[in-house]
């Protein structure tokens, strides 16, 4: 296996880990003001996650990172080229990031309803727009012959992709909610199975649209590959199976059938692509791959020492953090300090 | 506005403010972990409420230092995608490892340390802060190997594609520049944090009401020990930054001296009224043969003109202006950020000194003076990096490509505009929340009063505050 092809499957990799694990601390963003009536379940909703966020964001930090180092065309094109949407992200994950720290400070009910709403925009803005950037890399974009992107802003927004952007938001949401039901206790816990239960459905027939809709607007169906099959029906099977475990009311493993569609679903994805990174919609010969998007043999080499011996240290304690605090948390718990 | 003027400027706030947070957490963080260390060891409860006091007001801070760098992160491809290009090999490198190695300890850790007080033992949860602090300095380093590179490329070559390759890892992580400029900035960073705990413990001396003043009497102590020792470490690397620079960077010691004609031996000024378009001083007070001094240590020796420079890059680099686009805001950040830091030095020894004597409650108007001082360290870091960065104008890396030719071509003034006012309004909003809740949680010991919590601790009662923090 080439370099090139190595560091596309730690990409995948880092996005993988940035949709299983960011995946449900939006999803959580999102449920905020609807779960949390009262200011105490709100708290005890973002203690939730309040832990592992900053983590997780590292994931999607440490992808762009990494396609800038091994990519850097790639890193170029999708970030210039997709300016405003990326504008629309950054924005909301500033007012997200600051909005865990500041909430709690202050004992104003406006101040705090103001970090609330940050929170839920700081989270459905990115679990959108992010499905729209995937699906419109998939499915290709306006690339000129210098590798520039040619479209608008508004080009972005066809209707695959808004697809696309409303399912990563559904989903991470389903994805939260089974999150929630595994961390939290009482009163809150019986909502998050409401919105299980509610949600399940939706997705499960967004996901089989996307699907169908990919076989026309993208060559996801064209000369299948093993991978791809196995991202398909691991993205298809991770969310029946999910349905079937709500119906019986085991959530640990609900929550496991969504964690394969999300991975399943960065599998498919990126095997649909390869050998590109992002197509052009203009001309064949403008599509960027991994060998004219990629940096040096050597670059690459380094990288690849580096990242092998890191990611396994990171993996093991970022799985700590998640045994120190796997208590089940509820409103009484809080209320004892 | 033109499209490279808009990502200029849109690039130049954004990283600015970002380094308006950043050295404070990379210098608040380690003094934090030492008070934690105290507490440790010592077991006495004052150094928990010093960890924790200052630990609060360090992870305001830092949620902005992380938001803001996230953008940081993007930016290159957004505004300079064509730069990213040409230099992404060597350029992507540092940050990825950056990512990898700091952001993934200091985030998972932070969230371990603030959630961990009750669940862990104390000594992993020591490990904790210890860790963010490590790894806040850490991230720097690579952060500026990145930069370092642009100072001064090195272990590379122009390949046949035009754009430039790694050729020696080892090379770009040990750049010379790199080895100076990364002491220079940490220290600066805990220059920061150390006057910070200085000035709010100064503050809390002032008031004078609580019972909690010892608390407060020792972290002036350590503050203005660390606060000696960095800034003094910051100065001498600064110094040996600007001989360096004589070598790799003529251009901007020229700029930053005002130094319009070569001179030998060369004065230093002192104050100078400059005419940019001339490129001539008009008023200019000098002392003689100090800069030749300061750069070779020898009385004389040739420190090189704008001018001669000027026409010396042209022979090289072909026909242009090389000459950097504001001489005057390099000119008054070296002496701003020099200022700063002799004022700094003068705070700290003579604070010690009342400390020491016991008489700072005493000289109040001293106190005073080291609330205001909190600012110094603002303004030296800031226009540091002006200088640096400003300075290597037009370059954006120093001899290989120029700023116009770095910008992303597809973007235009309109959205730059767009982003533009976005960022600024954004981030001004948030600048005033910050500072609301910093001011708020600096001056509000509330309930954490050192002896009844030393009661009330024993109830598992009264920690509301901490466990809310969240
Ligand atoms: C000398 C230090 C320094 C400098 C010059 C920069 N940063 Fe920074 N940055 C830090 C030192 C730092 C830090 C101390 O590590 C921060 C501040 C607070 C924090 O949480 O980490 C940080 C945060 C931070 C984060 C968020 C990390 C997280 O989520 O935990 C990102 C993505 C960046 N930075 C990226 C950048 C980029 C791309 C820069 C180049 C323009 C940059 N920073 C300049
Ligand atoms: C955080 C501290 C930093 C500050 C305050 C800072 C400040 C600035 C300023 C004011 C400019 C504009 C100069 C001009 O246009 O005349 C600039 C330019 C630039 N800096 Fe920095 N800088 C910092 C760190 C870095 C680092 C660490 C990097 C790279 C890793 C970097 C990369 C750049 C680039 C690519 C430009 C070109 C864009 C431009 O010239 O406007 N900067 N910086
Ligand atoms: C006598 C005191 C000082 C001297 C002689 C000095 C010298 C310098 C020089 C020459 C540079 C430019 C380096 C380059 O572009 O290659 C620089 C940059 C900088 N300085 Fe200072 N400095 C002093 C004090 C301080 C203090 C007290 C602080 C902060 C608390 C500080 C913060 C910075 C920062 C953040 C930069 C930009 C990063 C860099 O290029 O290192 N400096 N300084």
């Amino acid at each position: 296996m080439d370099l090139q092809t190595v560091w596309f499957i730690l990409i995948a990799v880092l996005f993988a880990g940035f949709f299983l694990l960011e995946g449900y601390d939006y999803g959580v963003g999102i449920l905020l003001p609807f779960l949390g009536k009262k200011d105490a379940e709100r708290r005890v909703i973002i203690n939730a996650i309040g832990p592992f966020w900053d983590g997780n964001e590292v994931w999607l930090l440490t992808a762009g990172g990494a396609m800038f180092a091994a990519f850097p065309h790639w890193y170029a094109t999708l970030f210039s080229g997709f300016y405003l949407a990326l504008f629309l992200i950054l924005i909301a994950l500033i007012l997200r990031g600051v909005a865990f720290e500041f909430r709690s400070k202050d004992d104003n009910p406006r101040w705090r309803a103001l970090w609330d709403w940050s929170l839920f925009f700081g989270s459905a803005v990115p679990a959108l727009l992010w499905g729209v950037a995937v699906a419109n890399i998939v499915r290709g974009v306006a690339i000129d012959a210098d590798m520039n992107f040619v479209g608008s802003f508004f080009d972005l927004l066809n209707p695959y992709a808004l697809l696309g952007g409303v399912l990563t938001l559904t989903l991470f949401t389903l994805h939260g909610a089974l999150f929630l039901e595994l961390k939290i206790g009482g009163e809150l816990r019986t909502r998050a199975q409401g919105v299980v239960k509610m949600l399940w459905l939706p997705v499960t027939v967004l996901a089989l649209a996307f699907v169908g809709y990919s076989a026309l607007e993208t060559d996801m169906f064209a000369n299948l590959t093993v991978l791809k099959v196995v991202g398909l029906v691991g993205a298809v099977a991770g969310l029946l199976f999910t349905g079937a475990m709500i119906f019986t009311k085991r959530y640990g493993r609900a929550f496991l059938g969504t964690a394969i569609t999300l991975i399943s679903t960065v599998i498919l994805l990126f095997w649909t692509l390869f050998p590109r990174v992002m197509p052009s919609t203009l001309d064949e010969a403008f599509d960027l791959t991994i060998y004219n998007a990629s940096s040096s043999d050597y670059t690459l080499s380094v990288m690849t020492v580096i990242a092998f011996t890191v990611v396994p240290i990171v993996l093991i304690y970022q799985a700590w953090t998640y045994r120190v605090f796997r208590k089940r948390l509820t409103v009484e718990s809080e209320l004892e300090y | 506005m033109d499209a490279l003027t808009l990502a200029r400027l849109q690039f130049g706030i954004t990283t600015v403010y970002h380094f308006f947070f950043v050295p404070l957490s990379i210098g608040l963080s380690i003094i934090v972990a030492v008070m934690q260390t105290f507490y440790v060891r010592t077991g006495q409860e004052r150094y928990k409420s010093m960890a924790k006091f200052w630990g609060k007001l360090l992870l305001i801070n830092f949620a902005m230092g992380v938001v803001t760098g996230i953008v940081q992160e993007f930016q290159f491809g957004m505004n300079w995608s064509e730069y990213s290009r040409f230099v992404g090999d060597i350029f992507g490198a540092p940050l990825a490892v950056e990512a990898l190695v700091a952001f993934f300890i200091e985030s998972t850790f932070l969230g371990v340390w603030i959630f961990g007080w009750e669940k862990l033992s104390k000594g992993t949860h020591l490990a904790a802060i210890w860790l963010v602090a490590l790894a806040a300095n850490v991230s720097a380093f690579w952060i500026l190997v990145a930069n370092s590179f642009m100072q001064h490329p090195v272990g590379y070559q122009i390949a046949e594609s035009g754009r430039a390759e790694m050729t020696d890892f080892i090379a770009v992580i040990t750049n010379p520049n790199v080895l100076l400029q990364f002491p220079h900035v940490a220290l600066g960073g805990l220059t920061t944090g150390a006057f910070f705990v200085v000035g709010i413990s100064a503050y809390h001396l002032l008031r004078n009401r609580h019972r909690s003043l010892p608390m407060f009497q020792t972290s002036l102590r350590i503050g203005l020990i660390f606060g000696l020792v960095a800034v003094s470490g910051t100065m001498i690397f600064g110094h040996l930054q600007g001989q360096r620079m004589a070598d790799t960077q003529p251009m901007k010691l020229a700029s930053a001296e005002g130094l319009w004609e070569s001179e030998d031996p060369a004065s230093l000024s002192l104050f100078q009224i400059g005419n940019e378009q001339d490129r001539e001083s008009v008023v200019n007070i000098r002392i003689p043969s100090l800069l030749s001094f300061l750069t070779y240590n020898t009385p004389d020796g040739l420190v090189h003109g704008i001018n001669q420079i000027q026409a010396e890059y042209e022979q090289q680099y072909g026909p242009g202006n090389y000459v950097p686009p504001a001489i005057w805001l390099t000119y008054w950040s070296f002496r701003a950020m020099v200022g700063a830091g002799a004022a700094m030095a003068l705070l700290a020894v003579v604070g010690l000194f009342f400390s020491y004597t016991n008489r700072m409650s005493q000289f109040k108007w001293f106190l005073r003076l080291l609330i205001a001082a909190i600012l110094l360290p603002y303004l030296a870091n800031s226009t540091g990096w002006l200088l640096t960065e400003v300075g290597r104008q037009p370059w954006i890396v120093q001899g290989l490509m120029t700023i116009d030719q770095a910008v992303s071509p597809n973007v235009t003034p309109a959205m730059l505009w767009i982003t533009l006012i976005g960022f600024t309004l954004i981030y001004g909003a948030l600048m005033v929340a910050d500072i609301y809740l910093l001011q708020k949680f600096a001056r509000d010991i509330g309930h954490e009063d050192p002896q009844s919590e030393m009661s009330s601790a024993a109830q598992g009662k009264n920690q509301a505050p901490l466990k809310s923090t969240y």
